[in-house]
């Protein structure tokens, strides 16, 4: 008898998750619904217009999405240089050694700090260098926003390529060996293309990451509503659009910035779906 | 000839894999220092007013912060309000977050090939990735707007969503790593199903899971954006739960651009760094000392 309990206890526990994502999905397409019924969905989508003064009310959300495109994609490139070679040192080169779990720790240590703190950072420190290099006039933008970014993600594209390369048998790089190659021709020929789905799969989890920041985004972008077309200029992500303008919301509005919240959701989810597409595929191999 | 051609390729071949060695070792190097940069930034900027005020007095007003800081005088007051709105908030996510999270992790890990908790894995994952911001709509939705008011409880359903899936994950994770016949020892000696799991499979797995919510705290800790939307802080220290309620990266976002303040912001974020770290560093130790 309570085992019985118990077990339904378990079971209402893991439904709970179900009725979670069911009510998230459900509310944003509710609360949103007005703003797809003004506009259309695709009218919303591609409309670059964001004005909220009353008699020329009108929202789109084109700005929002070229800008969070603009910043998570230029931080992803911005990353690989850096996350790379960490993702080598620690799942190839130093594999399993004292100074691999060294190094690994700190850049882990680089998930661990708060968004805000990176805002506060690239405000206070970085700003006055991108002034100082002529990049734009008041230093917000584009580029200071992509920069933090990319070193934001750095460990989680680092650690996850790394744990895929460590997972490579040796029994394939010593083929390699005997065979005369270098190891950076074993690094190239065996080793990264064994290892390439996953590695893959990192960085598209890191994009997911770079697509869903928020605060450092928000203190460092310099929140214009216009479309980005340069690494100068200044605009704004879907996310920082919802934590500036969501405070004073109501109506349409309102409507509006659940409605870009809603797209995040859904392109945040598709992309991690994809990622655990290719490492689940990865595990069954 | 040929045999001078094959050594100088060796020659280049073997000069080429060391560049890159360099190269590899020169990369992490530097991926290395904004930590350092950070850490140095937050210390140097924040030790001045990291005193028994910071944790005493609530945040001034800009005025106040303004005639101190003419005068030389440190800036009076600190970030009590911030604490207490932080423990407030992210104590009561934990205590909704803990039970939740073990019984679903443990479902997960009990039935690994059941169709359902397959799907309940999938959306956990799903929920996993989703950005802190639209958790805080999500939760604005869910309790702001019912209640009528922004509250410290509308910030840790924010922060419960947030956790739930680490928490998820990390215990099922544990759990199945736990040799299968734990469980059957236990069951042969004639033990209720209830009693093996409590008694012998989550006490085995209790470092796992134990980690599991150390990290996750430490993950929410600073998280922002999901409690501008619904915990939106309060210049008083509050324990009314259904009241607007401050906490330390609320306080960071609502000074960081007024001069007059920004010191005790540094201060601010060097205390949430300490304990972020601290959490982490408890937790490798946690998880070393409990291994499996």
């Amino acid at each position: 008898m309570k085992d019985k309990i118990f077990k339904g206890l378990l079971f209402a526990a893991a439904l709970t998750i179900l009725v979670l994502t069911a009510g998230v999905v459900y509310v944003l397409v509710k609360q949103s619904l007005d703003v797809f019924q003004e506009y259309g969905f695709f009218g919303f989508i591609f409309n670059a217009e964001w004005d909220p003064r009353p008699d020329t009310e009108e929202y789109g959300a084109w700005s929002f999405i070229v800008g969070t495109l603009f910043t998570a994609f230029f931080a992803l490139l911005l990353c690989i240089p850096f996350s790379l070679p960490v993702a080598l040192f620690n799942g190839e080169y130093f594999n399993g050694r004292k100074i691999s779990s060294f190094v690994s720790s700190v850049v882990d240590l680089l998930a661990g700090i708060p968004s805000i703190v990176y805002g506060l950072w690239g405000f206070y420190t970085l700003r006055p260098i991108v002034i100082q290099l002529g990049i734009n006039a008041p230093g917000f933008g584009i580029f200071l926003a992509s920069i933090v970014l990319a070193i934001m993600i750095i460990p989680y594209a680092s650690s996850l390529s790394a744990e895929f390369l460590s997972m490579i048998p040796n029994t394939l790089k010593e083929g390699a060996y005997s065979l005369g190659a270098t190891r950076v021709e074993t690094i190239w020929h065996v080793s990264l293309p064994m290892a390439s789905s996953g590695i893959v799969a990192a960085y598209i989890l890191a994009l997911g990451r770079a697509l869903g920041e928020t605060m450092a985004v928000t203190m460092l972008i310099g929140n214009t509503t216009n479309v980005p077309t340069s690494l100068r200029d200044t605009g704004n992500t879907m996310a920082s659009v919802i934590a500036n303008q969501f405070g004073e919301a109501d109506g349409l509005k309102l409507s509006a910035l659940i409605g870009i919240g809603l797209l995040l959701f859904l392109i945040t989810a598709v992309i991690n779906l994809i990622a655990k597409f290719i490492m689940k595929r990865l595990a069954a191999r | 000839m040929s045999d001078r051609v094959k050594f100088s390729n060796i020659k280049k071949r073997s000069v080429k894999d060391k560049i890159v060695f360099g190269l590899v070792c020169f990369f992490s190097f530097l991926s290395m220092i904004p930590l350092f940069v950070i850490i140095w930034n937050v210390i140097s900027k924040g030790y001045a007013n990291f005193n028994w005020r910071l944790f005493t007095q609530v945040a001034p007003s800009s005025m106040d912060a303004l005639i101190a800081k003419m005068s030389g005088e440190p800036i009076p007051g600190g970030i009590l309000n911030g604490i207490t709105g932080t423990i407030l908030i992210v104590g009561m996510a934990v205590l909704f977050t803990v039970p939740l999270g073990l019984f679903i992790g443990i479902y997960l890990s009990e039935h690994p090939d059941n169709k359902f908790a397959r799907t309940v894995s999938y959306l956990t994952d799903l929920l996993q990735g989703m950005p802190s911001i639209v958790i805080g709509i999500i939760a604005y939705i869910w309790v702001v707007k019912p209640l009528g008011s922004y509250s410290a409880l509308a910030g840790s359903v924010a922060l419960t969503i947030m956790m739930l899936p680490m928490v998820v994950r990390s215990t099922e994770e544990t759990l199945k790593m736990l040799p299968r016949s734990l469980k059957e020892a236990g069951l042969a000696l004639g033990a209720s199903y209830t009693d093996v799991i409590f008694k012998v499979i989550v006490p085995s797995g209790f470092g796992g899971i134990f980690t599991g919510i150390l990290l996750a705290v430490s993950r929410v800790m600073g998280e922002t954006a999901p409690l501008m939307l619904t915990a939106l802080g309060a210049a008083v220290v509050n324990w009314n739960i259904l009241e607007p309620t401050s906490a330390i990266p609320l306080l960071i976002w609502d000074f960081y651009n007024d001069p007059n303040l920004v010191d005790i912001i540094w201060s601010a974020s060097l205390l949430l760094l300490i304990v972020i770290f601290l959490l982490n560093w408890i937790a490798k130790i946690v998880a070393r000392k409990w291994k499996i």
